[in-house]
């Protein structure tokens, strides 16, 4: 097992160095000089050389990749060429208001698309099934920020219900923080939910049509004992992966709903950073993302045995 | 094998009327981008200061926008853009993504090794955000929207068109190909490209949808089709301001990208039923 662990995770060293590099150099591509954003439209020579070298702009790009990963692998992401702050301080305060946003949504999707997958499954072909599918596809055809729009246009414009704009933490003041959190988390989880639904159900439907659930109902086990401990269980590894790269996806990519929520998360740190040209908080925002990605599946990837005892270690 | 084909249409038939409605939808869009680009009922870009914001009438179907421009029109025209976008990108992905796939898988070797490392790393980033960095760099057109979607799905459609590769390589009609004395170009053009054409379809359908969504979503955050030309996206993004004055500026542009999803999933589905029967339940 230790082995195991050890070999996926060196497994996974080359796949991040290249993406460090990847996203260094094509940050590096973004027309526009950044020291000349931070003088602004001052023409003076003397001035912007002083800031690029006091950026590191003027040595060679591969010199400045180095240092840079160099700095990075010590936790040090450099300063936001905008904000003035560290970009780590930058990140470490939007990915707590993503996580709050999307953890939470894929919990609640999960809870609904796990049953509701299952039963669909349960009831093939009948009334049920196809009532389910239908929510789901439609579910699954709505972009998340237009339904976002409509949640906000209802509960938060007509019946006042939940803040239009803003967003006060959680952490500072949970009620109030929580009534900012319910319109993102419920749009992003819906959405969701659609898509797992059709896994789960079709995962379902394999483990289904094998014989050996043939077997457990021939022997006379009750619908429920089939279910719940021959078919869920088995019928969970192609949904853990999907969740898996839905929560890695998410934790980076909630950029539109944050945006439609105005809440401060990484997305729209990212994004606001494209506009202002602030390479050292994209590059941040984007080391983070990928890390997070890679590092939740492979956490997914790890867990396989709990689901699979059959999934071989020593591969 | 010539009860074939008849059997699974019977079998993509049954999911009922799933398959026709995808059809029907995605016909009226593309028809709908075909009459944007050659009519729209009043000029989607120029502005109108005396109707702004005019709720839906007789003469301005879906009311008009805050620079007094036609919604209707806008819709259209942005038709043109938002096909034009998922089809090029559908296109350029599914071909990129399929050459580069079966070489990989054909060739095997150091190739094979290279490309899977680089790939591998390009899919550490999920492609929203793939997209954003690419559109940073190369911002300011529908092109760039173009090369930024196509080269963030082009890595998932090289994993599977190798694996796929991966698999027919090992059937016996490629090593009788082989012992015919046949290139290796010609078998993998004669003989495993084309067993993977169903497949490829169906991965196409779903890219457009996504390149679609993936636009839009560029659009409303301001990163996609630069203004004033009309994107469903930058519309949704705009009615924002709107809000309580004009509702309907929120609800005709989402509508329109929703049912076209709807369509484009619907379709994709039934495709999936006759191309992959395997994968029926999905």
């Amino acid at each position: 097992m230790a082995r195991y662990l050890a070999g996926r995770l060196l497994l996974t060293l080359p796949t991040l160095l290249l993406a460090t590099a990847l996203i260094f150099f094509m940050v590096r591509l973004v027309p526009g000089d950044p020291a000349q954003v931070l003088l602004g439209d001052i023409e003076n020579p003397a001035a912007l050389a002083r800031i690029r070298a006091s950026l590191g702009l003027d040595r060679p790009i591969w010199m400045q990749y180095v240092l840079w990963l160099g700095r990075v692998l010590q936790g040090d992401l450099g300063m936001s060429i905008v904000q003035q702050r560290p970009v780590a301080e930058l990140l470490w305060s939007a990915f707590g208001v993503t996580a709050s946003l999307v953890v939470p949504s894929v919990v609640l999707a999960v809870l609904l698309a796990v049953p509701a997958g299952s039963l669909a499954a349960w009831k093939h072909n009948q009334p049920a099934d196809a009532g389910i599918m239908a929510v789901a596809t439609l579910f699954l055809s709505i972009p998340s920020f237009w339904l976002g729009l409509l949640f906000l246009l209802v509960f938060g414009v007509k019946l006042d219900l939940f803040p239009v704009v803003g967003y006060v933490s959680p952490l500072e003041d949970l009620r109030e923080g929580l009534r900012y959190l319910v319109l993102p988390v419920l749009s992003l989880a819906l959405i969701e939910t659609g898509v797992l639904v059709r896994m789960v159900r079709s995962s379902t439907l394999d483990v289904l049509s094998l014989e050996y659930v043939t077997h457990a109902r021939a022997k006379g086990l009750s619908e429920w004992t089939v279910m719940w401990r021959h078919v869920l269980r088995n019928a969970m590894a192609p949904t853990w992966t999907l969740i898996g790269l839905t929560l890695g996806a998410l934790l980076g990519g909630a950029v539109v709903t944050e945006t439609v929520f105005t809440l401060p998360g990484l997305g729209r740190l990212m994004v606001e950073a494209i506009f202002a040209r602030d390479y050292p908080v994209l590059q941040g925002c984007m080391l983070l993302v990928t890390t997070t990605y890679v590092a939740v599946n492979l956490l997914i990837e790890l867990s396989y045995p709990l689901f699979d005892p059959g999934v071989r270690l020593e591969q | 094998m010539s009860s074939e084909p008849p059997q699974r249409t019977r079998q993509a038939m049954r999911r009922g009327p799933g398959a026709i409605i995808g059809v029907g939808i995605i016909g009226v869009v593309f028809l709908a981008a075909l009459v944007g680009i050659i009519h729209t009922p009043f000029d989607p870009i120029e502005i109108n200061a005396d109707n702004r914001l005019s709720a839906p009438s007789l003469q301005h179907w879906l009311g008009t926008d805050e620079w007094g421009r036609d919604i209707t029109s806008r819709l259209l025209a942005g038709a043109v853009v938002s096909v034009t976008i998922g089809l090029l990108t559908s296109l350029l992905a599914t071909a990129s993504g399929t050459l580069i796939g079966a070489a990989a898988g054909y060739l095997g070797g150091w190739l094979d090794r290279i490309v899977i490392a680089v790939m591998d790393a390009l899919l550490a980033f999920p492609s929203l955000i793939m997209a954003l960095g690419i559109v940073a760099v190369f911002s300011g057109s529908q092109w760039a929207v173009v090369a930024a979607l196509s080269f963030s799905y082009m890595p998932s459609v090289v994993r599977v068109v190798r694996a796929s590769v991966l698999t027919i390589r090992r059937k016996d009609f490629v090593d009788a190909s082989t012992v015919m004395g046949n290139s290796r170009g010609f078998t993998l053009g004669r003989h495993i490209l084309p067993n993977t054409v169903g497949m490829v379809i169906v991965l196409a359908t779903s890219l457009f949808g996504w390149a679609l969504l993936a636009e839009s979503a560029l659009s409303f955050l301001g990163l996609g089709v630069p203004p004033p030309a009309p994107s469903w996206g930058g519309m949704l993004a705009d009615s924002r301001n709107y809000f309580e004055e004009a509702p309907w500026l929120a609800l005709a542009p989402g509508l329109t990208i929703s049912l076209t999803l709807l369509g484009i999933n619907l379709l994709g589905d039934a495709l999936r039923d006759f191309f992959d029967p395997r994968n029926r339940n999905l």
